[in-house]
């Protein structure tokens, strides 16, 4: 059997295939330039290539492909939220999703287990009524649970009315899922280079050159490229790269810290959140217990793991799952969250004509991957701005037309 | 070569501590940030945007930046100049250093009055 294997791999019938282009020279010309090479730039790339024909496009990172917080998210993919702008956002997402893996010819590992979320309070229940409401109006599958069907769904739950805050009632989201981000991002890239994208990894934006109002270039540390249209891609460093362009940015950037056990049984299918005690859990297909809460306390530039916030995730988790007490904690680690006012994205037209701007993914970037990558690209590609994306412009907020969606993150921060 | 820590990790120390002006040097779970600092517009002559930028919009610095502070147990509030890099705090100082004296800009004042305004 080994020589078997080996055999297969030194046959030329059989070459090593490279997903990516071999590093090349960078032009000094680009029709786009896509800064930041995560799931959000590289799928930006491949719907561009994909169906807009454009495939003179850079796609530069400072890192490597997917490096940044698309390694560092917790894989969560589910649509159940408030308003009506952000459900059919997600909604479509969330189908997209559905399918990537033959689109790419690609597995992303897809596992629709369902979303549900707990409710400790009336005020929650009250909250999640309106949810399900507006989720099934807009054709997402979710619905109010009582205590019963949670148990069903799922019996490892610690079901107890003796618990410090007990579950009165959950919010079932059966369109909720999880995938391998590292894959999603990989075979957008795949997808798009296969295309003719230029995949440019250690390549950093420096700045940008902007000419009465139009963006001509970007300065990277291996020289200027002159180019017609730059988007803007890189959570976590939204401030620092809008900057550059000369542009304030209604974000501030916190840590979010996650962690993960050692690898178990299969116990836990679907995704378990509890915005009142602060965290939310799922079981990966290795095994492992994913386990993340709220954004730390007050903005950091880094991704330093405290104790503080172990405990504070240890201490949440315990009470819906007691058993996970014997658990094994293998790291703990941070992504740095773009948070906005209203905790929704900003994504669209910057005021710096051609110059588009993909920010503000706070909590809320890996599940909108697909779709925003498709619909940033028919704007980057059209200059129309999707009405999908149009209710999230960076104009909202001189309007003070917010879309308010703190309520709806998987644990409130 | 002696390896020097950065500022966070010292050793012996259990938890990050802040120095509040009103209470000393104390725990930082015993605080809560407020958001950064921006002076304010005036209220009545500035436009709708201004005043937009001002509730919403922040400079997210990656370095060095003056932010609200409070002490929870104390209601005490105060501003604090912080690293948002390496996550050291340079000083704190009472908000007093920069409201030289009382905002008694029509808004408050009709507040302090029992809230008659229009």
């Amino acid at each position: 059997m080994p020589f078997g294997l080996l055999k297969y791999g030194l046959r030329k019938r059989y070459p090593a295939q490279h997903h990516f282009t071999p590093s090349k020279k960078l032009k000094q010309h680009y029709d786009v330039v896509i800064i930041g090479a995560g799931g959000h730039g590289s799928s930006i790339a491949y719907y561009l290539a994909k169906y807009h024909g454009i495939t003179d496009v850079a796609l530069i990172d400072k890192g490597y492909l997917g490096g940044g917080n698309t390694a560092r998210n917790t894989a969560v993919i589910r649509s159940n939220y408030l308003t009506p702008e952000s459900v059919s956002f997600y909604r479509d997402s969330v189908r997209l999703y559905q399918g990537l893996s033959n689109e790419f010819d690609y597995n992303i590992m897809m596992e629709n287990r369902g979303q549900l979320t707990l409710a400790h309070s009336d005020a929650a229940i009250r909250n999640f009524r309106w949810r399900a409401e507006v989720n099934k109006h807009l054709g997402v599958r979710s619905e109010l649970v009582d205590r019963k069907t949670i148990g069903e769904i799922v019996p490892s739950l610690r079901m107890s009315e003796d618990a410090r805050f007990p579950i009165l009632a959950g919010l079932w989201h059966e369109d909720g899922a999880t995938a391998r981000h590292d894959a999603v991002v990989w075979g957008y890239a795949r997808g798009a280079c296969q295309r003719g994208v230029e995949l440019h990894q250690l390549t950093e934006a420096q700045g940008i050159d902007i000419d009465q109002g139009r963006v001509v270039g970007v300065h990277t540390n291996r020289g200027r490229i002159r180019c017609a249209a730059v988007v803007q891609a890189v959570a976590g460093a939204s401030s620092t790269v809008g900057r550059m362009a000369g542009l304030q940015l209604p974000i501030h950037s916190f840590p979010l810290q996650a962690m993960v056990t050692q690898p178990y049984k299969p116990v836990l299918t679907p995704h378990v959140s509890s915005p009142h005690v602060h965290v939310y859990v799922h079981q990966t297909s290795r095994g492992e217990f994913v386990i993340g809460g709220g954004s730390d306390p007050y903005p950091l530039y880094g991704t330093r793991a405290t104790l503080e916030q172990r405990e504070k995730l240890t201490g949440a988790v315990l009470e819906l799952f007691p058993f996970l007490a014997q658990a094994r904690v293998l790291r703990q680690w941070a992504g740095t969250t773009d948070m906005t006012p209203d905790y929704s994205p900003v994504m669209g037209l910057s005021p710096i004509k051609n110059y588009y701007l993909d920010a503000g993914w706070g909590t809320w970037g890996f599940k909108a991957t697909p779709i925003c990558g498709k619909t940033m690209a028919e704007l980057v590609a059209t200059g129309r701005v999707p009405d999908l994306i149009k209710p999230f412009e960076l104009e909202r907020f001189y309007r003070f037309e917010q879309i308010n969606e703190a309520g709806s993150t998987a644990a409130s921060h | 070569m002696k390896r020097v820590l950065p500022p966070r990790v010292i050793k012996g120390r259990k938890m990050k501590q802040l120095c509040c002006p009103l209470n000393g040097l104390r725990n930082i779970s015993e605080f809560l940030y407020g958001g950064e600092y921006h002076a304010k517009p005036d209220q009545i002559s500035c436009s709708a945007r201004d005043w937009a930028e001002h509730v919403f919009f922040d400079e997210n610095n990656a370095g060095l930046v003056i932010e609200w502070w409070c002490h929870l147990p104390t209601s005490y509030w105060f501003l604090v100049e912080r690293n948002t890099v390496s996550d050291e705090i340079l000083r704190s100082f009472p908000c007093s250093d920069i409201y030289k004296q009382r905002d008694d800009s029509p808004a408050s004042a009709s507040r302090d009055k029992g809230g008659q305004g229009e």
